[in-house]
């Protein structure tokens, strides 16, 4: 059963190409359809290999699956290989899954778009690199689908790409992008160059790059660098500071596309990569896990903070999506692959459903993104209102939903680091971030569905909010079912219903740290967190809600602390005039030696014409001087 | 008479020879007519078939005679040529001297 | 006698090429060429080769100077070109320079490869014949010589004359009824 991994990919794949050449035939809705069948096929087979995995015992939960030879060249033998294993399964499943409802949703949402089957070929296409990424067995088909889900964002990010933002957007997206993939690309070679191998396991006569075998040999040092220059890919793919700049410029794209890649998919790349590298981390130094964690933490509190300010309903999104992933590189950081994995997937439910949910709100309105533009919609909109609430408590923390568990998870890795007192800091910002979060969403949320309805009613300008077709409510419906139930994954409370623990185990046992703490302060951390956040979301109640206080909004981070401002500044500023130094000693002195070697030849001829007089009793002067010259030299030579 | 005694050696030929090509050299560079200058390249090859004729002499060959004998066909032919180009040239524009003659200025 | 000879050949051959190169009338150069080749033919009869003082005679001074005399008399006598200055600068110097130069390095190959030529006789290994020898007389061993080793090159040489015919009698003629390249009519044309 594990054997049918290359169905996977093959089903999106099939309808990618299939939607290219037959979309605009198909038109409106049995491309999307189409489409939505094949992500859902791919499902069903994620699913089938997952039992067959499951049904083998447990430490002989790996499978590769070769299909051919794909780069042997002399010492570098690279395949197109499948890797089935507990982690690559769990991301499968929960991407073909998610994706398939974000297909579903799409049909409605893209109801009446001219481009309407093209959307349907990018959406395949990305579950198809997302799919080769995830699975692929070495560092190459990963980079593979890594380009490929980037290459996919941004078509995907400039849709409508007629409006010059959207189009300045996706190409941000693409560039920051890239300069994380240097950094992937780097860890490519230096692994190769110092293990010469990059699949990951063992596979026939190929070494694995994360077998004890290979780690064995490699200096820490190489190890770390490594490592890092695999985070730093991860911090373009998974916009972590300083490369997060693209991430709130992507919800420019179609809502549904937020959804997928800037949710639930692309954007978890980083910390699939680094939790599937788990092994080459724990071998380096401990200063990379502890500034991957520090990074993490950052940008979570970073990011939390402008969302408190932000006024476009999915730019809220947006940056809470960066904290989130900054929570995901925390864990990561703090040896905690599980929980890190953990959050993805109840992330990916919840996050989903609130970008379908404000999506389905502005499909609702008409295109209105502004939240002061919003307010008391819940009347209008009961499914969507019902839903966003439930994916905002799960956000927020509060128990029994999902986001509880796995957020406390990641908080208690943190506390019972057992390192340094800086780890005790690390928690703190992540604990602060925590009830900022409650904070901002429950905002977002009394903004948006409660109060007073702050849009025209009547008149000219009268917005009629409706709710939305069957095809947009479904996947809410579904989600929010998840984001309830994602909890039952890893509960805290016993060994057996640790399922996500024991389920990822054999992958990240290398690295996975293991941390005592009595079930007493266990407890205490997670209700004194879950109260805390309730606290938040009374306050952000008495202000939002009841308007009794003043919203404390301020300038700097309605901007974002300046930071594209900054970036700007200085690319255009310093930036731009030491590119244009580089430009000028490329043109000036490197230009100018080739072309200094045309002209010094031009000179020369230019004045050897001047020899050619024209006149025959010249040229006659010549030969003699040429016969007097030649007849000295045979003299001279001959020696008298 | 003690002159008597002298006889010209081979060296004296070639000394002859010599100068005789070297007057016509100046003359091909120094003189502007046409004409003139052809004759200084008669001049020329005078010198260089009497060089010839006295080493056929001095080293006892025939076979120098039979070069002056082509050279001499050679030189024939070549002035047959030579004033037929300068008859045409002459009819375009009369009175040009070989200085007139340089649009292959370079 | 040898001796007398030579020096009184000599001189007319070094009077004739310098009359050649000074004079101003292009009619008296060919007088002075004629005088140089005459000499030349002297000195042939000198070295042993009568035949091609013969043929010097005939061919260059009775045939080659009088072609320079016919085209001389076609063109016009009267075009005299000017003597004093050169319009080419340096080119006078120079010239005197350079030839003199070659003579230097003539004589200076002469004074250092001093050798008696005269008891140097390697006409016994010549491939081809020799001047002295008893017997037949120049002209049948310059035929012998000619008729056998380098018969090719006689033939060849015929073919050379039929074509430097061929080609004088193309460039000089008038083009009178169809001109393949007439300035006048062309430059008229294009103006039009």
């Amino acid at each position: 059963m594990v054997e049918l991994v290359w169905l996977i990919p093959a089903l999106p794949l099939f309808g990618f190409l299939v939607l290219l050449l037959l979309g605009r035939r198909l038109g409106e809705p049995l491309a999307g359809w189409f489409a939505t069948l094949m992500c859902a096929g791919a499902f069903v087979a994620s699913v089938i290999v997952f039992a067959g995995l499951y049904s083998k015992p447990e430490h002989e939960r790996q499978f590769q699956q070769i299909l051919f030879d794909w780069l042997p060249a002399g010492g570098l033998k690279v395949q197109l290989g499948f890797l089935v294993d507990p982690l690559s399964v769990t991301m499968v499943l929960f991407i073909t899954g998610v994706g398939a409802l974000i297909h579903l949703y799409s049909i409605g949402y893209m109801h009446g778009d001219k481009d309407f089957s093209k959307f349907f070929v990018y959406l395949n296409l990305f579950a198809f690199s997302m799919l080769m990424l995830v699975l692929g067995n070495n560092l190459l088909v990963t980079f593979l689908g890594w380009e490929g889900v980037g290459a996919c964002s941004y078509f995907l990010i400039s849709f409508w790409f007629t409006d010059e933002a959207n189009a300045s957007a996706g190409k941000k997206a693409f560039v920051t992008n890239r300069i994380g993939d240097w950094g992937f690309m780097t860890a490519t070679f230096l692994a190769f160059s110092a293990t010469g191998t990059i699949t990951y396991f063992a596979n026939g006569s190929t070494p694995g790059l994360l077998n004890e075998e290979t780690l064995a040999t490699l200096a820490a040092v190489t190890a770390t660098g490594i490592a890092a220059l695999l985070f730093f890919g991860a911090v373009g793919k998974s916009a972590q500071l300083p490369l997060y700049v693209w991430l709130p410029d992507a919800m420019a794209g179609p809502t549904p596309v937020s959804a997928l890649i800037h949710a639930a998919t692309m954007v978890t790349a980083g910390v699939y990569l680094m939790t599937r590298v788990s092994p080459l981390l724990a071998h380096g130094y401990t200063w990379l896990p502890a500034t991957i964690a520090i990074v993490g933490a950052i940008t979570a509190l970073f990011a939390a903070t402008i969302a408190v300010a932000q006024n476009d309903i999915k730019k809220v999104l947006a940056y809470s999506t960066v904290s989130q992933l900054g929570y995901m590189f925390l864990a990561v950081g703090s040896g905690a692959y599980v929980a890190a994995i953990f959050h993805m997937v109840t992330h990916a439910f919840f996050k989903a459903l609130l970008f379908l949910g404000s999506g389905s709100v502005i499909h609702g309105l008409h295109g209105e993104q502004d939240m002061r533009k919003m307010g008391g919609l819940r009347k209008f909109m009961p499914i969507t209102a019902v839903t966003f609430i439930i994916g905002w408590l799960a956000i927020a923390g509060i128990p029994p939903f999902a986001g509880f568990w796995s957020k406390d998870d990641i908080l208690l890795a943190a506390w019972a680091h057992g390192g340094s007192a800086m780890w005790k800091a690390v928690w703190f910002i992540g604990f602060v971030t925590a009830l900022l979060t409650a904070f901002y969403m429950s905002r977002q949320v009394f903004m948006v569905f409660f109060g007073e309805p702050r849009f025209e009613e009547e008149g000219e300008h009268a917005v009629h909010p409706h709710e939305s077709p069957w095809t947009m409510a479904l996947p809410l419906v579904v989600l929010s079912f998840l984001a309830v139930v994602g909890g039952a994954l890893n509960l805290p409370f016993t060994e057996d219903t640790k399922f996500l623990d024991k389920w990822l185990a054999p992958v990240v046992e290398a690295g996975q740290r293991s941390f005592d703490i009595a079930g007493v302060a266990q407890t205490a951390l997670a209700i004194g967190t879950a109260v805390l956040c309730a606290v938040s979301i009374a306050v952000a109640a008495q202000i939002y809600l009841r308007h009794k206080r003043k919203p404390v909004e301020p300038e700097v981070l309605a901007h974002a602390w300046y930071y594209d401002e900054s970036i700007t500044a200085f690319v255009g500023g310093p930036g731009e005039a030491a590119f244009e130094q580089t430009a000028a000693f490329d043109k000036g002195i490197i230009d100018g030696a080739v072309n200094g070697v045309a002209r010094i030849v031009q000179w020369g001829a230019s004045k050897l014409r001047l020899a050619q007089t024209g006149y025959v009793r010249n040229y006659a002067l010549g030969i003699a001087v040429g016969a007097f010259i030649l007849v000295g030299l045979f003299l001279t030579r001959a020696g008298g | 008479m003690l002159l008597a005694a002298v006889q010209p050696t081979t060296t004296w030929y070639l000394v002859l020879g010599a100068l005789l090509f070297t007057i016509g050299a100046v003359g091909l560079m120094v003189r502007r007519n046409p004409l003139v200058m052809f004759m200084c390249v008669e001049l020329m090859l005078n010198a260089v078939n009497l060089t010839f004729v006295t080493f056929a002499k001095a080293l006892d060959d025939i076979g120098g005679q039979t070069i002056v004998f082509f050279v001499l066909v050679v030189a024939a032919a070549e002035v047959v040529v030579g004033l037929g180009i300068i008859v045409a040239l002459m009819r375009r524009r009369p009175g040009a001297t070989a200085d007139d003659i340089s649009v292959l200025k370079g | 006698m040898e001796l007398f000879v030579f020096v009184v050949a000599a001189a007319i051959i070094l009077c004739g090429a310098v009359g050649v190169i000074i004079s101003r009338n292009p009619v008296h150069s060919a007088l002075s060429l004629v005088a140089t080749l005459f000499g030349v033919a002297v000195l042939f009869v000198e070295q042993d080769a009568h035949f091609l003082a013969a043929v010097q005679v005939i061919v260059y001074a009775g045939a080659i100077v009088v072609l320079f005399l016919f085209v001389i008399m076609l063109l016009g006598v009267d075009q005299s070109e000017d003597l004093e200055t050169d319009p080419l600068a340096g080119q006078r110097p120079l010239a005197v320079a350079a030839a003199a130069g070659l003579l230097g390095l003539g004589l200076a190959t002469l004074i250092l490869t001093h050798r008696d030529f005269d008891d140097v006789a390697i006409g016994a290994q010549s491939a081809v014949g020799q001047v002295s020898g008893a017997g037949s007389d120049n002209v049948r061993k310059l035929g012998e010589a000619l008729f056998t080793n380098y018969l090719f090159a006689f033939e060849i040489t015929s073919v050379l004359l039929v074509i430097a015919v061929v080609a004088a009698v193309v460039l000089a003629r008038r083009a009178a009824e169809a001109p393949m390249f007439d300035h006048d009519a062309q430059t008229a044309e294009a103006d039009r």
